[in-house]
């Protein structure tokens, strides 16, 4: 599902890596924990694995594709088989709850009437169909965090993001949010979830991929 | 209609309807559409003028034949001259009748044979014909207004190329306009811009959204220029029309070519713009 040969990552010719030697692969399907300290690079990994950036150096194969060969125009089909739920979560402020979670089908270019069935029933599965005439602003974090992770899964992705998830949530919502997430996985996706928060891996036993300034500590 | 709206707002997911919303680009769009119409008006008007003084001009000259001169040899003479496209006699009668104004029925007046000439040309060549008729035909006079005519119809025609050249500037002028509007609105929605494209949206969804909004704004500035050119143009015509008759008349075509024109410009330079600037994203 995804493969990095020694990569590199710079956000700036000449400056210090962000990531740096990472030598990987994650197996289609597969469920992964991405932890190590603030800074470490967790942000910048999930980011490269959502091409969000491209690689500096090395070779990155994501779901089949090589991106370092890719061309431009063929990133798109590929981001939209990849769901991301963001640390700040990056819900549109000017559209409602429902619209916000039918925006990756929008972007599909599904119908109409199915995009809307499809983001309801997501909002159902999240606990917040109630809430999904209100904007954002209106929601409490936990809300908001979970209507980005509505947003995520609603295309179905075969490869699901989370960048720290759980860290605006209170022990109940974490262990809620880690479900959802769970289900996921369960239902073919392959998850890699990053975060600080030690506990995780023992409550949810699942492989580890330890960062350290950039490089990679340990995997498995 | 609360739905309605709500659909209408998920269908603009960028927020355009918000970011790119002033009466600014609307406005100046109306103003550059009212000078595009004046300018198109004054070359078309421009344009008539000086195909009129060309076609007047070509039947303007006029030779008079000294005493001795037979008029029939004269004519043959004159039409072989370079640039001397005709070289009609003036018939006793038809001159006769010219002077009656002034001169009344003098029957008995001796009158001197008179030839028109009609030039191929207005071109530089018409400036030296005067001279190869008096070599032509020692003595003859030379009413030479057609050469007067010309330079008047050049002027018209540098002109009518002058206001296409301000027409094409007020193009260029209304595309940059746009694309600042359209960077203005790129960097109220950069956030929004950059989620999109993370979920997959293409380099083409986001310019085609921008586009078609800048683009419709523009053809309503386009609509409003053209409305306020309409009177404008309706009152120019009419003081123009003892000087230059219906040179001035409305151009109907090319008001109501504006408004979609405006909106093609906007549409291009839009899509451009956007595309350029999502080139810096991978």
């Amino acid at each position: 599902m995804v493969r990095l040969e020694d990569i590199t990552l710079r956000y700036r010719p000449g400056a210090a890596p962000a990531l740096s030697g990472l030598d990987f692969a994650l197996e289609g399907g597969s469920f992964t924990w991405l932890m190590g300290p603030s800074g470490a690079g967790k942000s910048s990994l999930l980011k490269l694995l959502h091409l969000a950036i491209l690689p500096s150096e090395g070779r990155l194969n994501v779901m089949g594709t090589a991106i370092h060969a890719a061309g431009r125009k063929e990133l798109p089909a590929l981001r939209r088989r990849i769901g991301v739920v963001f640390q700040d979560f990056r819900l549109l402020p000017h559209l409602d709850v429902l619209e916000n979670v039918a925006l990756p089908l929008r972007i599909a270019g599904r119908g109409e009437q199915q995009l809307l069935a499809d983001a309801t029933e997501l909002l159902r599965w999240v606990g917040l169909a109630e809430r999904m005439k209100d904007r954002p602003e209106a929601l409490s974090g936990g809300e908001q965090q979970r209507v980005a992770l509505a947003r995520a899964v609603v295309a179905r992705p075969a490869l699901l993001l989370a960048d720290e998830p759980t860290s605006n949530l209170d022990a109940e919502q974490s262990r809620r949010m880690v479900n959802l997430l769970r289900q996921m996985h369960r239902l073919g996706s392959t998850v890699i979830v990053a975060t600080h928060n030690e506990a995780l891996p023992d409550e949810y036993p699942a492989p580890i991929l330890r960062l350290e300034g950039g490089r990679l500590a340990s995997h498995g | 209609m609360a739905e309605r709206l709500r659909r209408a707002r998920g269908r603009d997911p960028l927020g355009l309807r918000r970011a790119l919303s002033g009466p600014l680009l609307p406005g100046l769009v109306a103003a550059m559409a009212l000078l595009a119409a004046l300018a198109m008006a004054g070359a078309v008007a421009a344009a008539a003028m000086a195909a009129r003084w060309e076609g007047g001009a070509a039947a303007a000259m006029m030779v008079q034949l000294p005493a001795n001169a037979q008029t029939g040899p004269a004519a043959a003479a004159l039409a072989a001259l370079p640039g001397v496209a005709e070289a009609i006699p003036l018939e006793r009668e038809r001159l006769a009748a010219l002077l009656r104004p002034w001169l009344g029925d003098a029957a008995g007046l001796p009158l001197p044979g008179m030839i028109e000439l009609r030039l191929s040309t207005l071109g530089a060549g018409v400036e030296a014909l005067p001279e190869a008729i008096q070599a032509a035909i020692p003595g003859a006079r030379v009413e030479a207004h057609g050469i007067w005519v010309a330079r008047l119809s050049a002027l018209a025609r540098s002109l009518e190329a002058l206001a296409w050249l301000v027409l094409a500037l007020v193009g260029a002028v209304a595309a940059a306009m746009v694309a600042v509007a359209t960077r203005a609105g790129i960097a109220a929605r950069h956030a929004t811009i950059v989620i999109l494209h993370d979920m997959g949206a293409t380099d083409s969804t986001i310019a085609s959204r921008f586009a078609g909004r800048i683009a419709f704004l523009a053809g309503l500035g386009a609509v409003l220029g053209a409305v306020l050119a309409a009177p404008l143009l309706y009152l120019l015509g009419g003081l123009a029309a003892p000087l230059l008759g219906n040179a001035l008349a409305m151009p109907w075509g090319g008001l109501a070519a504006l408004p979609p024109a405006a909106a093609l410009i906007a549409w291009l330079t839009a899509q451009a713009a956007v595309r350029l600037w999502l080139r810096g994203l991978p």
